[in-house]
């Protein structure tokens, strides 16, 4: 009798595993960099091409770093947030453009509004490796001491920015 | 008005459906022959107006009627009648009413062929079915109803993936699918034995061969998707273990055992728990495949676009029906048990050898199918499984299986002496050892142990299989000849030696180089030498080609003309390859075009693949077998008019 | 669902066009048999279930570049293995690696052989001491 009613507990073992699945994305992968220090990077900026711009620039300061192109459509839905978030003053954001062409990078901060300090240009992709980017957009929350903290992929707006980052920015602020 | 007669006799279809599954089963019950005499009739109303539901879908894209939303979102006015109507099942929707379609066509098949089962029996089994549709069209109607409207209607549609407008592709759902639903037919004989308590000799010969009509379909089916895949992707693969090959994969080894075991519960009235398990798992595995594509659950290349709320329902409905089952079965399984024997050496042994074999391999794929997921959900991280892993895994149970095969076959029920087996495989085996030597090393250039080992157990399995047919060939005048069960037995079994071989050698020796050749230059690969000779425009139906043209010598003489495509189709604007194959039986020179890559060059892929279509063929004549066995004359007769066998072990398994 | 759709159907059809390594990237032959090997074991984390080879997106031609630059630095098969996985997870390789948890998942068929091994002894002991001639066909 045990192992007919073994079967019934695996199977249903099983349902309920799929049952969690289900409310999974298969495809989104979560970043190992979490907890771990965010790379170090120089790149030039995409404004300024003759300057550079990269993790010296914001050491010792909470940043969001936020990796974005103009070829990609989850980047354009989510810039205007950008915009407003960078007029809050909450915190200071760092752009990477990924493999993108710099005079379309151009046009669009110039057409639609510049939220970062600056803007790195990674024009072959391989910070964006070192970040483990594999689809833009993605935002990065790094600490005060280079941790990566959280990363969130997909467009960011009001909500994930109160659910997931704003907890822990404040949980940073109350622990030295 | 067509769309919303298809989507009202879909409604009837669900009312008569849930006639056809409640009362013949409390009939059964009850014994109250009125009750189950309703199962007939129902079965062959719901199957009317399914057809009639299939047939204004079907109108409804030949009529490119986008006003429906499902037609506009998978059809186009330029796209050829034939896809027109394979796009019916070319996406969730659709192919969800052809599974309710099959699974209807085979409910009146058992409908009208159970003339010789008790009454009870058959109502039972309708029944069941009947229930079994029930959840289908449920699910249909109320979250994948193919009839929705799209008001205002579009100029035209967006077009049906290319990679769906191919031959192969079309006819690829359907007979998978009649295989997938065929293994309902052996789970509702399954179910009616539990219900009863009865299991016995004669259900197993009932269920028998409904099971190799299910079997042969599904393995058609899956053989044609592999080709598919093969010719239409591009690179030259023929397996990827993605997700979705491994749901129509599991219920075949599934069925392969289900077949087996089902023999000795025939013969021998042993395996009972075993058979019934066996029955149970291949359908669930189908309804498993079912979930895994339409759930969204799994990354896969196959899966539908489809979301969450769909992939609950599914889930829901698989749990009550296995669940179901499962416990029917903890309460009958315990009371089958028989009390015959058998000795070590003897055909029971290895059949059981095979059941477990092949059910080790079955929960192997279903473990690295399912180990991602459950990774995720118990957040120990994102893990891959990919092809490395399951070929090894899958390897372990199948190499001692394939070389027991050919044992197996020619052992005796009941007991098997040792010498008498040695001495009638004494010869193929070394036939098999020689061949199986110095088919890589001289023919192919190159010796390996593993590489030998597999074309030693593809040899072997196709010299064994033919020892008996060999055998009655030159049998003396009036002794009687194999019956057809044996034949289709042999015949199944060389399919799956060819199956072997071709896998084997194609693995180990195929040739694949990626090159960049312009016009006028020529690339050599494996002793022959592809030149492009020339490049030009070309137009389609709906789309607009590059078309290479690739001549292909051998020592200076002319082999054949390749002519690959890279196509853009009009609507949805995305590259697609078709590979220039030139077909032999003992080998395949594959080309494909890749990207320009300046200065008048092009990359192109270049494959030399040795006896690949032997896995296909391999395959076709498995099913061959298997339709063979299934018409034996017994299965057409009644029970005592049965002829009865001999020792040999010709008699039919 | 219609973006999912078109989503989904822009990578299948991405799927049919082949990569681009389009000369040889190692003019040494074993290199090159060790690059296509290396390659062909990398997931493509932008395709649904395809490996780096025969991707053909821009982050797979990266991979590719970035592989074929740590293979020219000298770093050994696991050095780049570990390379990609501080970036990506365990995911990004096809091939789970001998470690910890992902142990269990080479361990599992031997064990599932050993559990079937041990179900075949079982039933054979059983039935060989019962009488072979006692069939019950018929109920």
């Amino acid at each position: 009798m045990a192992r007919y009613v073994a079967l019934i507990i695996v199977f249903a073992v099983l349902i309920g595993i799929f049952a969690l699945g289900l409310e999974r994305d298969p495809r989104k992968l979560p970043s190992v960099l979490i907890d771990k220090p965010a790379p170090e990077y120089a790149l030039p900026r995409v404004k300024d091409p003759l300057s550079t711009t990269g993790s010296a620039d914001y050491a010792g300061q909470m940043v969001l770093v936020n990796i974005w192109a103009t070829w990609c459509a989850g980047c354009r839905q989510e810039h205007d947030y950008l915009l407003q978030l960078a007029a809050r003053n909450e915190i200071p954001i760092y752009g990477i453009d990924w493999r993108d062409q710099r005079p379309q990078a151009l046009k669009w901060l110039n057409e639609l509004g510049d939220p970062y300090v600056a803007s790195a240009y990674d024009e072959d992709g391989r910070v964006g490796i070192d970040w483990g980017v594999y689809g833009a957009p993605e935002t990065f929350l790094v600490s005060r001491d280079g941790h990566v903290l959280y990363k969130h992929i997909g467009p960011l707006d009001e909500s994930i920015w109160q659910t997931e980052f704003v907890p822990r920015i404040a949980a940073q602020g109350t622990a030295k | 008005m067509i769309p919303e007669i298809g989507h009202f006799a879909l409604v009837l279809a669900l009312s008569i459906a849930v006639c056809q599954g409640v009362m013949p089963i409390i009939g059964a019950h009850k014994n109250d022959a009125a009750l189950m005499s309703v199962a007939r009739p129902a079965a062959l109303g719901q199957f009317v107006f399914v057809s009639i539901s299939f047939g204004c879908l079907a109108w409804s894209f030949l009529q490119s009627d986008f006003s429906v939303l499902y037609v506009a979102n998978h059809s186009h006015r330029a796209l050829p009648d034939v896809y027109k109507f394979s796009a019916v099942w070319g996406a969730h929707e659709g192919s969800l009413l052809l599974w309710i379609l099959l699974l209807a066509g085979w409910t009146v098949a058992v409908a009208r062929y159970s003339s010789d089962l008790p009454q009870p029996m058959m109502a039972r089994v309708v029944g069941v079915l009947g229930l079994l549709s029930c959840g289908f069209l449920i699910f249909t109607l109320l979250t994948s109803n193919p009839f929705e409207r799209l008001i205002p209607a579009p100029a035209d549609g967006a077009d049906l993936n290319p990679l769906l407008q191919d031959p192969g592709l079309a006819i690829h759902p359907p007979i998978l699918y009649a295989g997938y639903v065929g293994f309902s037919v052996a789970f509702a004989f399954a179910i009616a034995a539990m219900l009863t308590g009865k299991l016995d000799g004669a259900w197993a010969r009932w269920t028998r061969p409904w099971t190799l009509w299910a079997w042969l379909f599904l393995t058609v089916g899956i053989a044609l998707g592999s080709w598919w895949a093969y010719y239409e992707l591009g690179w030259g693969g023929w397996w990827f273990w993605d997700p979705v090959e491994n749901a129509s994969f599991m219920p075949w080894l599934a069925g392969t055992a289900l077949v087996h075991s089902l023999a000795v519960t025939e013969k021998r009235g042993l395996f009972k728990s075993w058979t019934l398990l066996l029955a149970i798992s291949a359908f669930s595995l189908s309804l498993l495949g079912t979930f895994l594509v339409r759930s969204g659950i799994l990354v896969s290349v196959h899966a539908f676009a489809t979301d969450p709320t769909r992939g609950l329902f599914i889930l829901g409905f698989l749990g009550v029906v296995i669940g179901g089952a499962l416990i029917l079965y903890a309460w009958r399984a315990p009371d089958l048990d028989s009390t015959a024997g058998f000795r070590p050496v003897s055909r029971e042994t290895f059949l059981l050898l095979n059941n477990v074999l092949l059910v080790i391999a079955t929960t192997i794929i279903l473990y690295g199918t399912l180990a991602p997921l459950i990774y995720d959900v118990f957040e120990w991280g994102k893990i891959s499984i990919g092809p490395p892993w399951f070929e090894f895994a899958f390897a372990l149970p199948m190499l001692p299986l394939v070389f027991l095969i050919g044992v197996g076959m020619h052992a005796a029920w009941r007991s098997q002496a040792f010498g008498p087996l040695v001495e009638r495989l004494r010869i193929p085996g070394i036939a098999a050892l020689v061949a199986g030597i110095a088919v890589p090393t001289f023919f192919y250039g190159r010796f390996g142990l593993l590489v030998s080992i597999g074309t030693i157990a593809g040899f072997w399995i196709m010299v064994v299989s033919l020892v008996d047919p060999l055998r009655s060939w030159r049998r003396a005048r009036g002794t009687p000849g194999m019956t057809r069960s044996a034949i289709g037995m042999s015949l199944a079994h060389f399919g799956v030696g060819m199956f072997t071989l071709g896998v084997t050698i194609v693995s180990a020796f195929t040739i694949e180089t990626d090159r960049s050749v312009r016009p006028g230059e020529q690339v050599d690969v494996a002793g022959f030498s592809f030149e492009l000779v020339g490049l030009k425009n070309v137009q389609g139906p709906n789309y607009q080609a590059i078309e290479g043209e690739i001549e292909i010598r051998r020592e200076g003489e002319f082999v054949a003309e390749l002519r690959p495509q890279k196509r853009t189709y009009i609507v949805q604007q995305n590259p697609m390859t078709e590979a220039g194959i030139d077909a032999g039986w003992n080998r395949d020179l594959f080309v494909a075009l890749g990207d320009p890559l300046g200065n008048n060059a092009w990359s192109v892929r270049i494959q030399y693949k040795p006896l690949i279509r032997f896995i296909w063929l391999g395959a076709l004549i498995m099913a061959l077998g298997g339709v063979v066995a299934a018409s034996d004359r017994r299965y057409r007769l009644r029970a005592p008019a049965r002829e009865h066998a001999t020792s040999l072990s010709e008699e039919p398994a | 669902m219609r973006q999912t759709l078109i989503l989904i159907l822009t990578l299948l059809v991405s799927a049919s066009a082949i990569a681009i390594d389009t000369e040889l990237a190692f003019e040494d032959p074993e290199m090159q048999a060790r690059y296509e090997e290396l390659i062909a074991e990398v997931r493509c984390l932008v395709c649904q279930n395809q490996n780096i080879k025969d991707s053909n997106v821009f982050l797979a031609s990266d991979l590719r570049r970035e592989i074929r630059r740590m293979m020219s630095e000298g770093m050994s098969d696991a050095e780049i293995a570990d390379f990609l996985v501080a970036r990506y997870g365990e995911f990004v390789l096809y091939n789970p690696r001998k470690s910890g948890r992902t142990l269990v998942l080479w361990v599992t068929p031997a064990l599932l052989l050993g559990i079937g091994a041990i179900v075949l002894v079982r039933v054979v002991r059983d039935r060989m001491n019962m009488p072979v001639d006692n069939d019950v066909l018929e109920s």
